[in-house]
């Protein structure tokens, strides 16, 4: 008789329980998809209830909308949670559903010149302090920036030093200073920011600010500034004996559409007759033009380095006589500029060349 | 470009904090939302992109004037908009004889048109004809897709990304239980979508989990798919790119067998076994006198064997 009530009891207890349970669950043909951590859920099965529905259907698929709530509730009652201050918080994993972004992922910077010393000689950053003692004020002020401790331009009393000029204004040499220091800041600034996008600067018209330029440069630096005019350079006046510019124009000479059909069904029918051909085509002219000009430039640095141990003269002669018995130049153009040529006085470009060093590549011809 | 890379530095903190928020980040900032009217809008899609901005706000723009634009031909002028004021999903409402009560969904990468949807409103009841108390803006909805027409097609999959995309809000790790108010939940059903958003009542059940009661608060909205505008297979590969560091480390010399026990591995040097230290036994320990016996022992065997 006890046992009957006990088992009585047991059954009674677990008719209660799953009375609960059925008030929360759900009976779903296929198991819903989670994405917790985006509070998402979706529900495969397809909407058979709502296809019988009719044209508005808003009962039923309210009915849905709560079945599909209650178990994503129940799926996110599941979670760990914690208590922060009086609320109950459940911990949220990683969302799951991929997502695009919005802007593309940032590319690591490459190092500037400095950063790159640094780290090749295992230079780390020291820590310093914000704010260091100013004796002239009696006041903790900031290492650098608005009102900072040791500023050069604020003081009211210079001394001339021992050596300077007693008119010079001592003042405005410091303001000066200062002021070629932040555009030179500047400058470097740019440049690593140009080196690391691999731009090409401007290069404020090919001027550096020192004055030290070769000779390549400074001739690169003319050719823009005569090209940077409203008509590209057309009508900009040369020096008396200054050549023309050569190769201004266009740079590729196309044939009109309509032109000599026999010359160019010929033209057609040699390259085809090239392209053929076994034996490979020689273009005598551009390979004795290639040849010389490789000798040229050995030449030219080997006289760089006998000029740079002081044998001027004897070796440029040598190398003047060696010239005339090579290859005959057929009609080949030569450039300008022969490296190593000692300059003598300030580097005139595209005039005429005063002094007997020049004459001798007149005379090769 | 970080701001302190630009040829032009920022002069001032509240400039470089402006210029840093926008910059391409690891982990980026909450989308948000631009919602445009076209030139030709209508009142049914005005209060559209009014209920939608009061459900992304503050993650959200309404711009009050109309724009003539057609996205679909130019999309200069979106870009233009999204690149000032830096929101990469948009909602543009129109409305002509041929497409009547129009809306676009969109989203933007880098700034350029992503992928783009064309929807239109069949039946929409607004906020405010629903009379019943709301939750507060800047709740994080939660979103429910049911049908399985959602993941038949190509169309309807990038519709559920770009759904989810833009009603998400901002990705929280905690969450409060009792602050899960208000639920969308789209159905795909012949054809049409259907949006629905309801409020969510938490009822007592036996257990600790509540029992649900849902009641229709927002906008409801009846869609049907017009054009599509999808982004091209390499373009959304591009897009989807998880940068390195954000990739889920993996835990090297950690198995874990069948059991669910933890092992781990460990390597070590290798070592001299002759020198390894033991338990010591201090009785066993030789005295000063046995030892130099044996010393003397040893010696002896030494010479004996000589």
């Amino acid at each position: 008789m006890e046992g009957q009530n006990v088992e009585e009891l047991l059954a009674k207890a677990e008719r209660d329980e799953a009375e609960k349970l059925q008030r929360i669950t759900v009976h779903k043909e296929l198991e819903l998809e989670f994405d917790l951590g985006n509070l998402l859920a979706s529900d495969r099965n397809p909407p058979t209830g709502l296809r019988r529905a009719g044209p508005s259907p808003e009962a039923e698929l309210q009915a849905l909308a709560r079945d599909n709530t209650q178990l994503l509730i129940n799926q996110l009652w599941q979670l760990p949670t914690e208590r922060v201050e009086e609320a109950l918080v459940a911990r949220l994993p990683e969302p799951t559903t991929r997502l695009p972004r919005e802007k593309p992922v940032p590319r690591p910077r490459p190092l500037t010149r400095w950063q790159q010393f640094a780290r090749l000689k295992g230079i780390r950053p020291k820590k310093k302090t914000n704010l260091v003692w100013d004796e002239v004020s009696g006041q903790w002020r900031r290492r650098w920036g608005y009102q900072r401790a040791r500023d050069d331009t604020k003081e009211w009393l210079i001394e001339v030093p021992g050596g300077a000029d007693p008119l010079e204004d001592q003042f405005a040499k410091r303001i000066q200073a200062k002021k070629e220091r932040v555009a030179k800041n500047e400058l470097n600034r740019l440049r690593n920011l140009a080196r690391a996008h691999k731009m090409q600067l401007p290069s404020t018209a090919g001027m550096h600010p020192t004055g030290h330029q070769s000779k390549e440069e400074l001739g690169r630096a003319m050719q823009v500034a005569k090209v940077s005019t409203a008509s590209v350079g057309r009508f900009q006046e040369r020096l008396p004996k200054e050549k023309a510019p050569r190769g201004s124009g266009k740079k590729r000479k196309f044939q009109p559409l309509f032109g000599d059909f026999a010359a160019e069904k010929k033209s057609q029918l040699e390259l085809l007759r090239v392209m053929n051909s076994k034996k490979p085509q020689l273009d005598v002219t551009r390979a004795t033009n290639k040849q010389m000009r490789e000798e040229d430039q050995e030449a030219a640095a080997k006289r760089r380095k006998i000029s740079q141990k002081g044998k001027r003269k004897g070796g440029r002669q040598g190398a003047g006589g060696q010239r005339k018995g090579g290859p005959p130049s057929q009609g080949g153009k030569r450039k300008g500029g022969l490296g190593g040529k000692v300059n003598s006085g300030p580097p005139r470009l595209g005039g005429k060349r005063k002094g007997g060093q020049h004459q001798g590549g007149k005379r090769r011809k | 470009m970080d701001a302190l890379d630009r040829v032009v530095k920022p002069k001032t903190k509240r400039a470089k904090r402006f210029l840093e928020k926008r910059e391409p980040k690891l982990s980026e900032n909450v989308k948000n939302a631009m919602l445009i009217k076209g030139g030709n809008a209508n009142l049914l899609v005005t209060q559209v992109l009014r209920d939608v901005y009061a459900l992304k706000k503050p993650y959200g723009v309404l711009y009050k004037k109309k724009n003539i634009t057609r996205p679909f031909e130019d999309q200069t002028s979106l870009e233009f908009f999204s690149k000032k004021s830096d929101c990469s999903l948009f909602m543009f409402g129109s409305h002509n004889k041929k497409r009547p009560n129009n809306l676009v969904i969109g989203r933007m990468y880098d700034y350029h048109v992503l992928d783009m949807i064309e929807l239109g409103i069949e039946k929409f009841v607004s906020l405010k004809d629903i009379k019943n108390s709301k939750c507060p803006e800047g709740t994080k909805p939660m979103l429910i897709f049911a049908g399985d027409d959602f993941d038949v097609t190509e169309d309807y999959r990038r519709l559920k990304n770009l759904l989810i995309d833009f009603f998400r809000g901002p990705t929280v790790s905690n969450i409060r239980l009792a602050g899960l108010e208000y639920v969308l939940h789209f159905t795909a059903l012949n054809g049409k979508i259907y949006f629905r958003s309801y409020k969510l009542l938490l009822k007592k059940s036996g257990c600790k989990t509540p029992r649900i009661e849902l009641e229709e608060m927002g906008p409801s909205l009846d869609l049907v798919l017009r054009r599509t505008h999808l982004a091209s297979d390499d373009l959304y590969k591009l897009s989807m790119k998880m940068p390195k560091a954000l990739k889920p480390k993996k835990k090297k010399n950690v198995s874990l067998d069948t059991f669910g026990t933890t092992y781990g591995r460990i390597h070590m040097q290798k070592q001299d076994l002759s020198k390894l230290q033991t338990r010591k036994m201090k009785g066993l320990k030789k005295r000063p006198a046995e030892r130099i016996t044996e010393d003397q022992e040893k010696k002896s065997k030494r010479i004996k064997k000589n």
